[in-house]
């Protein structure tokens, strides 16, 4: 027998949390309910979180923007909701775009950003985009609160540095002040666990690059070098000033890091060497999107 | 469309309703789009329990022991059985009774049923299933179906490995031409997919018999088989047939059919099975994989000259529909074309891969991959267009093909290539317009789709064009007939028709046709279709595309002789004994004389019927056909071909190998659009089906094991992978057909995979020798 808690509050989803260590969060549900079916866990107790207000929205603090555990994906891409909710899209572009490649309405209408997080797969959609903005993740329990910053958030395959009486209130992002993009290969046109995804952001006012890379290592992973060579080749370059076109051979260099950076395997989606191939591609791709809405933006 | 209407009832009322020629609605439409219908997954007894499938976990291995004790000691468990319990025959099948109702012995794939457990909830059964300790000896599988015809080969079943060969030669035996082209190919393992997984409930008798609700394609194949494992006779195995959510050729098979009944005898008790999605993967055969190579010869005047094909087909660990499955491969494997010179050998394998069996296409969907790949080449050797090509080797009316069959009714080949050719092609792509994600073009048109991976980038468009051909019905001598049992009589003083097939509905429609055509033949209004089961003779396989043909053909004669014996008693009443007489409009009509003296209604059909009941069934058999001659395969094994012709336009990402088929239009023959709506639907269908093999689907197999066994991972295209498709309907009708009518569920099927690749082809100027054709394989990464 699986007990069903449900939590009205914030409080007393950390009381219980507390108390019932063993009991699985449960937001939209759409991995907790495929894992159940699929008999793959059976937990002693969920604790249901989709009642608790606290998660549900979001707002700004110092230049930070702090989304609920709860938001959908709906609400990212604007699909669902307010115009308030819509905003939220706008201002945060690579999360918009990444949260429009997942699953079917269906599914972004259930499926929360805590909830892809507390999953912690290396294909979740929201993470590249997360790494590349430098987001922090709150998590809290009745000891208090913290923020964890997402670089350490991914400890393993599906396995994050959540402690077992911990659940995620949110995630901190400080939208970045250039483009953002995101891009995620799937072997049909919808309806796909990425191949391999990559995301992008240009934050030109802290001279800073960012980028995220999905299903093509453990763990969502940044690509180190390829942000600091590509945010010193156009610091030094004066670019971000002058928002003159990239030099090819700089495009070609930073695909070429983020290719480097992936530790791909072969699966039954696809295979390493395609995986290092097409992360190249899309760097490639999505940098000459990003720069190309960066220099139209002075216009 | 063009129809001709000749329905009486349409030059006397001018509002016909449901007859043959119309669009009519779905008896089961209006519960299937609310969620209401009933599938085999929905059967529900109070009194019933659960019954689950312990399955090998290996593709080949020696059992040495199994024992059940500790599952038996589970509380709510009520019966666990191995293969010691099978009363009857342990072996059934389709074509050989090679395939253990529980394995004995020996384990020959991976997933092949061991024991079953009955409790009284799923999840106690399953958990007892997983206390059955079964010590294995694992043995080297045979994987390779090449490899598996080696004599040193180890020998899977007592006969060998080879379930089958067939060779086909035809003209000169030393043929030589121009223009010579070669090609290998290879085509993946292909899932039927279908939404509503394997289901039934068994229900004992109390007399040593079972009634067996079940969702399958052939009630009294399944009812033969069943009696020989139970050891029972056909009145005491009662089959009914619940509610099929797709079949596709891939619940022609037995699955959980005697379990549940053993299940079922053994306990007393309602036994109720339903397979888990991932369970279905391996509940099922699927599409044959196979390896093809093809040379083709031409003159320099585009004619061809001949063609050499060797093709394997692995069959997986048991037979199946392999034989059949084989024989469709080679005597269609020339393509629809006039070739002098044939010589085709294919060989149908056993291997220690998942069996395979009937899917739609059945055996003309591999083929067909390789010898369109095959025309495009030499079209391009010869510096010809693709169509004008094919056009000028199509088989028309009166040619022979490589068994020497004449085509005896239209065969448009030509005709529906050229009007493929002639559609309007689509606006052209996106590629190169740029912008960012949602800052313009629709994503949702660019390879890739939502995914955001192109704006233009890489993206390059082909068109590719491909002809397939197919036999409808049951072929090579098979006594291919069906049952129908049609009464008349009043209801509360309203006259309405029953029709009793055993004719499985799958969701194509039968049940429409079942309707129509009554409704056409008596005039009445209103027709009742019996709930499926054995309780009327057998009305053959829904497969083949036969069922329209066949039962249809059954329903229209017993509807036939039931009009004659009204006649008699409208005739006798008229004291007309001369009368000639129509139905329509639940009436009686005099036929307008020459002079139009003493038309019009002669009465209302219910007040001549009165209290009498009219009931008539009949068997009903389309015409013969011959086994090939085994040295020459030549011989009429074929009642009828059924061809279509399709145009693919795709757009492609070089870089990514990610792929949108922009335009995927179709032209078939259909003979007569009997419900034209259904037509359509079956072709939109079946090309999206040829659509997933040719760039998705594929159940990947590694050392005799399934890598992919979800519809996470298998994947079946969506909404936007299937483009619009522009459907142009042609109506020849078959002179030996009921109706005229042509089989139409799998044509679409056979020529949409190859268009898409001849597509991908003409886009990337790669060979593309495999499908599904997979995103490295274009970007050689
Ligand atoms: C058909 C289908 C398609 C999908 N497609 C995609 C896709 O394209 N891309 C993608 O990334 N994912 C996809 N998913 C996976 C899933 O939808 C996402 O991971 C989604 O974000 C999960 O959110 P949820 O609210 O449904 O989580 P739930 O299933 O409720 O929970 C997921 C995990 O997070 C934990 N959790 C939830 N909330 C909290 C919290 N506040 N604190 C701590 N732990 C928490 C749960 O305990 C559980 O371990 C798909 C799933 C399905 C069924």
């Amino acid at each position: 027998m699986m007990e069903f808690l449900r939590a009205r509050t914030w409080q007393e989803a950390l009381a219980a949390k507390a108390e019932r260590r063993d009991a699985l969060p449960i937001a939209g549900g759409t991995d907790v309910m495929v894992e159940l079916n699929f008999d793959r866990r059976r937990p002693a107790a969920l604790l249901d979180l989709s009642p608790v207000p606290e998660l549900r929205g979001w707002h700004q603090a110092d230049g930070w923007l702090a989304v609920g555990a709860g938001v959908t994906y709906a609400e990212l891409t604007g699909e669902r909701g307010q115009a308030e909710r819509r905003e939220l899209g706008r201002r945060l572009r690579g999360l918009a775009i990444a949260a429009r490649t997942v699953g079917s309405p269906q599914i972004r209408n259930r499926g929360t950003i805590g909830g892809n997080l507390g999953s912690a797969s290396p294909a979740g959609d929201c993470h590249p985009s997360l790494l590349a903005a430098r987001a922090e993740v709150e998590v809290a329990s009745v000891r208090g609160s913290r923020r964890i910053g997402i670089d350490d958030f991914f400890t393993g395959v599906k396995r994050s540095a959540l402690a077992p009486d911990e659940l995620i209130a949110a995630v901190w992002i400080r939208p970045p002040s250039g483009p953002e993009q995101f891009a995620k290969i799937g072997t049909r046109n919808a309806m796909v666990i990425a191949v391999a995804a990559f995301a992008l952001a240009l934050d030109p006012e802290r001279g800073l690059v960012g980028t995220g890379i999905g299903s093509a290592a453990p763990t969502p992973v940044r690509a180190l070098a390829a942000e600091s060579f590509l945010a010193g080749a156009i610091g030094d370059a004066g670019l971000w000033e002058s928002r003159r076109p990239l030099p090819e051979p700089v495009m070609s260099e930073f695909a070429a890091l983020v290719s480097a950076a992936a530790r791909p395997i072969d699966d039954v989606r696809g295979t390493a060497g395609y995986r290092r191939h097409a992360l190249g591609v899309l760097a490639r791709r999505t940098l000459g999107w990003a720069w190309r809405d960066y220099c139209e933006e002075a216009r | 469309m063009s129809r001709a209407t000749q329905q009486p009832s349409q030059s006397v009322s001018g509002q016909p309703e449901g007859l043959i020629g119309t669009s009519a609605r779905r008896p089961d439409g209006r519960l299937k789009v609310t969620g209401e219908f009933a599938y085999g997954s929905d059967l529900w007894m109070d009194d019933m329990i659960w019954g689950v499938t312990l399955r090998s976990p290996h593709p080949y291995a020696k059992i040495k022991s199994v024992s059940i004790g500790a599952a038996l000691a589970t509380g709510g468990v009520y019966a666990v059985l191995t293969a010691q319990d099978v009363p009857g025959d342990n072996a059934y099948g389709l074509e050989h009774a090679d395939q253990p109702v529980l394995a004995s012995g020996v384990v020959r794939y991976a997933g092949e049923p061991v024991a079953l457990v009955a409790a009284d909830h799923p999840e106690v059964a399953r958990r007892a299933a997983g206390k059955i300790v079964v010590e294995y000896e694992p043995l080297d599988p045979v994987t390779d179906p090449v490899a598996a015809l080696d004599p040193a080969a180890p020998r899977l079943h007592p006969g060998g490995n080879l379930v089958r060969h067939l060779k086909i030669r035809k003209g000169d035996p030393e043929p030589a031409a121009e223009v010579v082209v070669t090609g290998c190919y290879q085509v993946g393992m292909q899932d039927q997919a279908f939404l509503g997984p394997e289901a039934g409930l068994a229900v004992p008798d109390g007399n040593g018999g079972v009634d067996l609700y079940v969702s399958t394609q052939w009630l009294h194949v399944d009812q033969k088989q069943v009696c020989a494992a139970l050891g029972l006779r056909p009145e005491q195995v009662r089959l009914t047939l619940a509610g099929v959510g797709g079949a596709f050729g891939g619940r022609e098979d037995l699955s959980m059919h005697v379990h549940a009944c053993l299940l079922a005898l053994h306990t007393g008790k309602p036994v109720k099975m339903v397979y888990s999605r991932e369970e279905s993967f391996f509940g099922h055969v699927h599409r044959h994989p196979a390896l093809i190579s093809y040379e083709h010869g031409a003159g320099r005047d585009g004619k061809l000259v001949y063609v050499k094909a060797v093709i394997h087909l692995d069959g997986g660990a048991y037979a199946s529909s392999t034989s059949a499955v084989v024989g469709n491969a080679g005597t269609m494997g020339a393509g629809p074309y006039v070739v002098p010179s044939v010589r085709i050998d294919v060989y149908g394998v056993y291997t220690n891969n998942p069996p395979c069996g009937a899917m739609r296409g059945f055996g003309s969907v591999q083929a067909a991959f390789g010898y369109e790949a095959q025309m495009d080449k030499l079209a391009a050797a010869l510096g010809l267009d693709p169509v004008q090509f094919r056009c000028l080797n199509a088989m028309e009316m009166g040619s022979s093909g490589p068994t020497g069959q004449v085509i005896d009714s239209p065969a448009p080949v030509a005709e529906l290539l050229r009007r493929v050719e002639r559609m309007p092609l689509p606006a052209a792509g996106s590629g190169g317009s740029g912008g960012s994600a949602g800052s313009g073009g629709d994503l949702r048109q660019l390879p890739g789709g939502v995914g955001n991976t192109t704006h233009g980038e890489g993206v390059v468009r082909g068109v590719g064009y491909a002809v397939g051909y197919k036999n409808v019905g049951f072929s090579e001598g098979y006594d291919d007939y069906s049952t129908a049992r049609v009464r008349l009589e009043n209801v509360a003083g309203e006259p309405v028709v029953s029709v009793h097939t055993a004719a499985a509905e799958v969701g194509q429609g039968l049940v429409t046709i079942e309707q129509q055509i009554c409704r056409t033949e008596l005039g009445v209004g209103q027709v009742v279709v019996v709930p499926k089961d054995t309780g009327v003779g057998s009305a053959g396989s829904t497969s083949a595309s036969r069922q329209t043909y066949v039962t249809g053909g059954a329903v229209k004669h017993a509807c036939e002789l039931v009009r004659e014996r009204l006649f008699t008693l409208v005739r006798l009443r008229l004291e007309l004994p001369g009368a000639e007489l129509v139905l329509a409009d639940n009436l009686v009509w005099l036929r307008t004389g020459d002079d139009g003296a003493g038309a019009g209604p002669a009465g209302l059909i219910g007040d001549f019927l009165g209290d009498e009941v009219i009931e008539e069934t009949v068997q009903w058999r389309h015409r013969k056909t011959w086994p090939v001659d085994p040295q020459t395969g030549q011989g009429f094994a074929h009642v009828q071909y059924a061809f279509a012709a399709h145009r693919a336009v795709v757009d492609v990402d070089l870089e990514l190998g990610l792929v949108k088929v922009v335009a995927l239009d179709c032209a078939q023959d259909v003979g007569k659009a009997l419900n034209p709506q259904a037509v359509v639907g079956q072709i939109q269908g079946g090309s999206a089906q040829g659509l997933g093999l040719a760039v998705m689907e594929e159940i990947q197999v590694r050392d005799g094991m399934i890598k992919n066994p979800s519809f996470t991972d298998y994947l079946i295209p969506t909404i936007l992978d299937v483009p619009p498709m522009r459907i142009d309907v042609l109506e020849y009708q078959d002179p030996h057909a009921p109706y005229g009518v042509r089989g139409v569920g799998e044509p679409p099927t056979i020529s949409s995979g190859p268009a898409i690749v001849a597509a991908l082809r003409a886009a990337t100027g790669l060979e593309l020798n495999r499908v599904p054709v997979r995103p490295h394989d274009i970007t050689g990464t």
